[in-house]
């Protein structure tokens, strides 16, 4: 491959990848975005141009080497030049979610001490400005979108494209010393900081070296074989180690194209325009596609039906066999062949997945019939496992060995191991440095050898070498007779139902297991419209008789499989209710990566727990909840609570301990 | 939001009289709809007017568009008379709006119907135009190009293909201000802009009405029953109760005006 000719030593830093890019196949295209309804592209000498001159301006604000540079804005080009063009002055690029609320920004900022912040549009300046407040150190507000912004005093902010024209006029005098700050980085120099989004307790400023990324960018892109011909839709959190890896990682690495969408909600055509031959995504966009999916093709006339129905049940019997190389026979490769024509083609052409080569999931478990759905398409979907602290990757499926229960084989150069309490331990070139300002956190996940402690519980199978992930090493407890207590392993199983988008279940010392669950809006409220049911809102749905039927049912198809687990059968569900509003990163009950956090919602709804155990069959409850521009309101409900059947051994017990 | 709009309102310069309305009274039959009303419209500014049902708002902004001749009274319009107008020419004059019940063409997507405020700009013939060739494709693509431009700065990318009909209320609000914005017109009117809308919808059309004053710099006209919006958006009000004006001034200054409380509390008429 073209690309990966030049020694490896001279590529310590992103810049260097860049320059090496724009000198060996600089009219490649390298990032587009759509705008004005089309899309924009700029090759890699047209990119390295932008962030050379973006470097240069940011050198005449007086950006200085070793200060933080905070990003904050969807993914489009000018965000990640200004990343690279960070980098380049010497500074340390900081991205953060862009739908945080102020408060959660004041503290990153003054955590890092940000002396630049880059904004992507007013909403965020407005932020930012509201954050200066009580967090001092902040000189110069950079903004990307200027609309809105006419009206602003300017006197410490600049737009980018503005700050880039200082910078080409200051070419000549600042030149010079801009090519000594890019060629004083090395391996060692830190390349981003991005910060965890705290399941417990305040984010934790992850240091990331060029040697963590560009190492793992190697790694990783020998692993699938990335070239510089594909392409990659760039709409995950830019405050994701996931999205730096890709956009800018492997990306500068193996000199593919990011494309950025046009908005957040035009996320879908502008995929089925660009066709990504690289695809992430977390299981619930696969979860939320299926749906609908499968709610426009209940809406669909008989022959349409009817073709659906038949050719998938021939994919997902020959589908995946023939992604894994197997041998299929001849009439079954031919109804495939005819299926791949008439659905298929159109439908993978439909989710914009046509020419994906290599796809991933990660973040969650993913159904096992989402995941085989995909593949028995012909898509290549595999899954990872990963985490901040190791650059993303410590297990991958390789191509051939993939399956929905499993997390695949450790990433190149990566070593993993067991802990006896059955926590996964990892060492590789991709180790994070430390927590910024945090030696104490640093040395109690990183031992001195450097293996990290990842907090997850699993097990590598024997037969094939893979590694299962149960659980988060500390949400597994015990219940009250001592038994093995997985609260992910439970709702993992009842997400896996389209109509429950949530499940948050508890037991830990308890003597049952109880849940409380979330209704998926998108599926349940098509279901209650094709069923003459009508609501007036989220609250009066989740309420509703049937609704409850519906979930009991699957409560209690659940309870049927955790029960053939003998490790895991006292985890069956003996009560649930369903909540009155959805978990939201807004209210504190969920991360920004939509993890729930178990220790918010059991104190937040004391009330709904206490109810689950005394027996009552109903309570009634207050939540307080916040709005998107910030303010509180409160919602109330009567929740009802029901019994459900379970199965096996843990029923005997039950009956025995009463 | 409000620190926002203070500077907004505060920095504004206000500039010359756009609109000038003399002693307007219109009449349907025997019913006077407006009394002998004098208001003007100064250029840049932001001039809601506001009263209770049946106050005779619609009536004038339908005097201000030039759909109804009054009986008396004169309209002057950029230093000149203005006599009757057929509606192109309104467009022409550079005055666009948007209606109280949405009138937009619901087979047509958000883009076509959005291409449809540009109208007036296209001169291409008939044939050129079926051809789609030299002036017209040029034509095409600059007002396309416009078009865009609105599209992004209302934030509707994702629906610009889709038929006006399939919309909710509130993106069809929005689409009809999107059209009229493409009328690139010097007087915008806006009726009702924030009727049956919740109140995140609400916040972001202000934020949408203040944007286009701000950069396009486009004079607006609105008519509006919400007051916390109207207090917020304006630079003057003008408050009418049966036809007649009862106010006229600045925010503040109509909010404390006795005739004004009691026309909205509700007083007995003779």
């Amino acid at each position: 491959m073209t690309d990966q000719q030049t020694p490896a030593g001279a590529l310590h830093s992103i810049p260097a990848l860049l320059a090496r890019n724009v000198a060996l196949f600089g009219d490649r295209p390298a990032y587009r975005e759509k705008e004005f309804g089309i899309w924009q592209s700029w090759t890699w000498a047209e990119a390295a141009e932008e962030i050379r001159a973006l470097a240069l301006g940011m050198l005449v604000l007086g950006l200085r080497q070793g200060d933080y540079v905070a990003v904050i804005g969807r993914n489009r080009p000018a965000h990640y030049w200004s990343m690279i063009a960070a980098q380049m002055c010497g500074a340390i690029p900081v991205p953060l979610y862009q739908d945080a609320v102020a408060e959660e920004m004041a503290y990153v900022l003054e955590h890092c001490g940000a002396r630049f912040v880059i904004c992507g549009d007013q909403e965020q300046v407005d932020k930012v400005l509201e954050v200066e407040e009580s967090v001092k150190g902040i000189q110069r507000i950079l903004y990307n979108d200027k609309r809105g912004m006419r009206k602003y005093d300017h006197s410490r902010m600049n737009s980018i494209a503005d700050t880039q024209d200082q910078g080409r006029a200051a070419e000549p005098r600042l030149g010079l010393e801009l090519d000594a700050r890019i060629a004083a980085l090395d391996e060692s120099s830190i390349c981003v900081m991005l910060y965890t989004s705290g399941t417990t307790g305040k984010p934790k400023g992850v240091v990331l070296s060029n040697r963590n990324i560009i190492e793992t960018a190697k790694n990783t892109c020998d692993f699938d074989r990335l070239t510089m011909r594909e392409e990659i839709v760039a709409y995950l959190p830019m405050a994701w180690v996931g999205d730096f890896i890709f956009s800018m990682g492997q990306a500068l690495w193996a000199g593919f194209t990011v494309n950025c969408p046009e908005s957040a909600h035009t996320m879908a055509t502008d995929t089925r325009e660009i066709g990504p031959t690289y695809f992430f995504a977390p299981p619930r966009v696969f979860e939320g596609q299926l749906t609908s999916v499968m709610i426009r093709m209940e809406d669909a006339g008989r022959v349409k039906k009817w073709l659906f129905d038949r050719f998938m049940k021939i994919a997902r019997r020959v589908g995946p066999a023939l992604l894994d190389g197997e041998t299929v026979g001849f009439t079954d490769r031919l109804a495939y062949g005819l299926g791949k024509l008439l659905v298929y083609g159109p439908l993978k052409n439909t989710l914009g997945y046509s020419r994906i080569r290599v796809g991933y999931t990660a973040g969650e478990a993913i159904g096992p019939e989402i995941f085989d759905f995909y593949r028995s398409l012909g898509i290549n979907l595999k899954q990872l496992y990963g985490q901040t602290e190791a650059s993303v990757f410590i297990t991958q499926q390789p191509d051939g060995q993939v399956r929905s229960d499993t997390v695949g084989v450790p990433s190149p150069e990566v070593e993993v191991k067991i802990a006896e309490n059955g926590e996964v331990f990892y060492r590789s070139p991709g180790t994070f440095v430390e927590y910024y300002k945090n030696p104490d956190s640093t040395a109690s996940t990183k031992d001195p050898d450097g293996w990290v402690a990842t907090g997850d519980a699993g097990f590598f199978e024997e037969s094939t070498g893979h590694l299962r992930i149960i659980d988060r090493a500390k949400d597994v407890g015990k219940m009250a007779d001592g038994s093995m207590f997985a609260p992910k392993y439970v709702e993992n199983k009842l997400k896996f139902f389209p109509n429950i988008l949530e499940a948050v279940v508890l037991g830990n010392n308890r003597d049952y297991c109880t849940v409380m669950i979330n209704i998926d809006l998108n599926a349940v409220g098509n279901w209650a419209e094709r069923n003459n049911i009508a609501y007036a809102s989220y609250q009066e749905l989740a309420a509703h008789p049937q609704i409850y039927a519906a979930i009991r049912t699957h409560v209690e198809e659940v309870n049927a499989s955790v029960a053939e687990d003998e490790m895991l059968s006292n985890c069956q569900i003996h009560r649930f209710l369903v909540l009155h509003k959805e978990l939201d990163p807004d209210d504190g009950e969920m991360t920004r990566t939509r993890k729930v956090r178990r220790a918010v919602i059991s104190e937040k709804f004391a009330d709904l727990v206490g109810a689950l155990y005394d027996g009552s069959d109903s309570i009634y409850t207050e939540t307080e909840v916040t709005y998107e521009d910030g303010r509180k309101g409160k919602i109330k409900a009567t929740l009802r609570i029901e019994d459900v059947q379970v199965f096996g051994g843990a029923v005997q017990q039950k009956v025995a301990a009463q | 939001m409000n620190t926002q709009t203070d500077i907004a309102i505060a920095d504004r310069q206000l500039g010359g009289t756009l609109m000038e309305l003399r002693n307007i009274t219109l009449r349907f039959g025997g019913v006077e709809a407006i009394k002998n009303i004098s208001f003007d419209i100064r250029e840049g500014e932001i001039r809601a007017i506001i009263g209770p049902n049946g106050a005779g708002k619609s009536s004038m902004l339908n005097v201000i568009s030039g759909f109804y001749v009054p009986q008396e009274g004169e309209v002057w319009f950029r230093g000149e008379r203005r006599g009757p107008v057929k509606p192109y020419e309104v467009a022409r004059l550079g005055i666009a709006r948007t209606f109280q019940n949405i009138a937009l063409f619901d087979g047509m997507s958000v883009l076509d119907n959005i291409m449809t405020g540009r109208l007036h700009r296209m001169k291409a013939g008939f044939l050129s135009q079926a051809l789609w060739w030299g002036p017209a494709e040029r034509e095409e693509i600059e007002n396309r190009a416009q078009v865009e431009r609105i599209i992004d700065f209302l934030e509707i990318q994702n629906i610009r293909k889709t038929p006006v009909g399939r919309l909710p209320y509130g993106l069809k609000k929005r689409v009809e201000l999107a059209r009229a914005l493409a009328a690139e017109p010097q007087l915008l009117l806006l009726d009702e802009p924030m009727a049956g809308m919740n109140v995140e919808e609400k916040e972001d059309m202000s934020r949408f009405v203040l944007d286009v004053n701000d950069e396009f710099g486009t004079t607006i006209a609105l008519i509006e029953h919400d007051m916390g919006v109207v207090m917020d958006l304006s630079d003057r009000v003008v408050v009418m109760d049966y036809g007649r004006k009862i106010g006229d001034g600045s925010p503040d200054e109509v909010r404390n005006n006795q005739e004004v409380i009691d026309a909205y509390l509700g007083v007995a008429h003779d």
